[in-house]
């Protein structure tokens, strides 16, 4: 089975700075006590968020600039830590349809991936760039394109990277992996027959 | 051709080429526990499949589980509907599940070892970044997300792109008083946090020879800390130990076959690595985290940074850590006073960490106003450690004995911080909010530093302590 392939996002974007933001911080533990993924939009950030609002002080989230954004600014090894997909689940289920960032965390990246969630890189200068461009201006157009590999910000053009794998995967609607990994069932019995662990030493 | 163990582990677990470009990796043992698979079994029945390979399939329950009483249903109504769901999907998938109360219940790093499941040669995952632990065993382990937990329940496989490989050689004996856990901390705050990236960490060397599988699983288990998703050490005669007579381990002739197969998967004495990185283990001191993320650390006779005397681009880490942390900068890392002392995790909730905890604490007392927890890792470790009055000396000294869990190591049950609150903890990450205080503060160490802390009631050289004559 095919999914819906993914080519291009485009609406407003959120500027979030700072680096090795890790999955703790995008969803706190204690919001991972649920058998779902629903309602994790809400707490995305929440404890930045709630520290922030103690100091009189607003985060990007709470920024009504900012509301209705698809397309987060991030800068270097975002999504690291824990390997839990409600980090990516918070922000997809917040309006999230794609992150541009320095770098991000592998896990993060994967995890991203198989829920539909496109992962970009741009060089540190281009993303500070972007994000000054967005807190001054939060309505800029943005749009991403990940045939072309193109990220096009208030008229102005830049490059954008991702792995080859991850493009062809959101191109061609393969980026829910099961039904491709179940393609070809009998090659993995064969292989497991071949494995003394499994076999029997 | 000489081969490295992960490019041998790799090829034979190799299925094919996908059309996406990466392969398609059988997996030899997966884990499961209750947070990161309800949702998973439930895309499985939406799809109407099944799980093919159930019996290369252990779950668990770690996460939720309170560590003062056991009995159903629990406090908080939706850490039982995760236990209810996860007993659930176990039954209808014919998942074996290592139920509450059940004699192997532990956290998921700890009993898989310590029943023989993770063995030298495999491919291990599980929906948990520590999955790195295993690698202790010569196992290719990672961690992976819900998504890819739906992959391998329905498929026993992963699509995953290649890893780099460093090898990490930590030169010469450890000191008294420097533990697994130092070496670990010493190698994130040497290649940062996301030094490990693109990359597994082979650890080799004297030291790392000379660790027992205890240790060997501290600094795996932290690979992932570094960036790295999975870190391993080659299989030798101290795995085999380790594993002869454990409940799923070989027996009998088939013993002699596993351990001629297991020693075929070490690396080759002239294997090729992307990268080698080499530490001085018999210089390594005791090790304390000052920051907001593990590469964050000091020796304990260490300073806490000034954020003006590092490079620019790292001063607004560093000073965003200190403001969180209520460090000024400049201050000795010892006599960091404390609140919380907290022993246990997949890092350090093995039954020789709960020893050389003991070792330090026995006959002496947790300093006054300290809220000190000893929660060993498995149902096993608790009682292995009950049977060596381990539960007495950390009772007498004023600790709280509990039962097995992940308790303190993050807030997914009653066990957590309040307010801002400082624990000197054991576990694996100093994340703001991760000991469940949003504002909660966290200094890691190895178990001994944390029994030394307890006592004074701030940062102590646990050397001091053991070195006092007793
Ligand atoms: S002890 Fe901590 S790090 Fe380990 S599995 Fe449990 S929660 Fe995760």
């Amino acid at each position: 089975m095919t999914l819906p392939a993914i080519r291009r996002v485009s609406g407003t974007a959120l500027p979030l700075r700072g680096d090795d933001v890790d999955t703790d911080r995008i969803i706190p533990a204690r919001f991972l006590v649920s058998i779902t993924f629903e309602g994790l939009g809400a707490h995305a950030f929440e404890d930045d968020r709630l520290s922030l609002k103690a100091k009189g002080e607003t985060h990007p989230l709470d920024d009504a600039r900012f509301w209705g954004a698809r397309i987060l600014l991030v800068n270097r090894n975002f999504g690291c830590g824990s390997s839990r997909e409600h980090a990516p689940q918070a922000l997809f289920r917040g309006g999230i349809r794609a992150v541009v960032g320095e770098s991000f965390s592998e896990i993060f990246f994967g995890n991203s991936v198989a829920i539909g969630l496109p992962c970009v890189t741009l060089s540190r200068d281009s993303v500070g760039e972007l994000q000054t461009l967005v807190e001054g201006a939060p309505k800029s157009a943005f749009s991403l394109d990940l045939e072309s590999g193109t990220l096009v910000a208030e008229g102005k053009t830049f490059s954008v990277s991702i792995p080859a794998n991850a493009r062809e995967a959101f191109l061609s609607g393969h980026w829910d992996g099961t039904s491709m990994l179940l393609d070809r069932f009998e090659a993995v019995e064969e292989l497991a027959k071949r494995l003394p662990y499994v076999a029997g030493f | 051709m000489a081969a490295t163990l992960l490019s041998k582990v790799w090829d034979l677990h190799s299925v094919r080429k996908l059309p996406t470009g990466q392969t398609q990796l059988f997996v030899g043992l997966h884990l499961v526990h209750e947070v990161t698979s309800p949702q998973a079994f439930e895309m499985l029945r939406a799809r109407g499949w099944k799980v093919p390979f159930p019996s290369r399939t252990v779950a668990t329950v770690d996460h939720i589980i309170p560590t003062l009483s056991l009995a159903r249903p629990f406090a908080d109504a939706q850490a039982e509907e995760m236990l209810t769901s996860l007993q659930r999907n176990c039954r209808d998938f014919g998942v074996p599940l290592y139920d509450l109360g059940s004699l192997e219940q532990g956290i998921v790093h700890v009993i898989g070892p310590e029943m023989g499941l993770t063995q030298p040669g495999m491919t291990i995952a599980c929906g948990d970044s520590h999955t790195s632990t295993h690698g202790a065993f010569g196992a290719l382990a990672f961690g992976i997300g819900t998504s890819q937990v739906r992959d391998v329940l329905a498929s026993q496989c992963l699509a995953m792109d290649p890893m780099k490989l460093r090898r990490i050689d930590v030169t010469g004996r450890l000191a008294p008083g420097v533990y697994a856990k130092d070496v670990i901390l010493a190698i994130i705050r040497t290649l940062g946090v996301k030094g490990g990236v693109g990359y597994a960490y082979e650890y080799g060397g004297e030291a790392v020879e000379h660790m027992s599988m205890d240790e060997r699983m501290t600094l795996c288990n932290m690979s992932i800390e570094g960036g790295a998703r999975a870190g391993y050490v080659n299989p030798d005669a101290v795995t085999f130990a380790y594993l002869k007579g454990r409940p799923a381990a070989p027996k009998g002739d088939a013993w002699e076959r596993a351990v001629a197969w297991w020693s075929l998967m070490a690396s080759d004495p002239d294997a090729a690595y992307d990268d080698r990185v080499t530490l001085d283990g018999a210089a390594l001191e005791p090790h304390v985290t000052w920051g907001i993320n593990p590469a964050q650390s000091a020796s304990v006779t260490g300073r806490v940074p000034k954020a003006a005397d590092a490079a620019p681009e790292a001063r607004v880490q560093i000073a965003e850590a200190l403001e969180y942390m209520g460090f000024a900068g400049g201050e000795a890392i010892a006599g960091t006073k404390i609140d919380v002392a907290f022993i246990g995790s997949c890092t350090n909730g093995r039954l020789s960490d709960l020893r050389e905890a003991a070792r330090v604490v026995k006959g002496r007392r947790v300093a006054k106003g300290v809220k000190a927890l000893a929660v060993p890792g498995s149902n096993a470790v608790r009682l292995a450690a009950e049977n060596e009055g381990l539960d007495a000396v950390f009772r007498e000294a004023g600790f709280e004995w509990r039962g097995a869990g992940c308790s303190m190591c993050l807030a997914m049950n009653p066990d957590r911080l309040e307010g801002r609150e400082v624990c000197a903890s054991s576990s694996n990450r100093n994340f703001k909010g991760r000991q469940g205080s949003p504002t909660g503060r966290t200094l890691l160490m190895s178990p001994a530093m944390v029994a030394a802390a307890a006592l004074a009631g701030e940062v102590t050289d646990v050397r001091q302590v053991l070195g006092d004559g007793r």
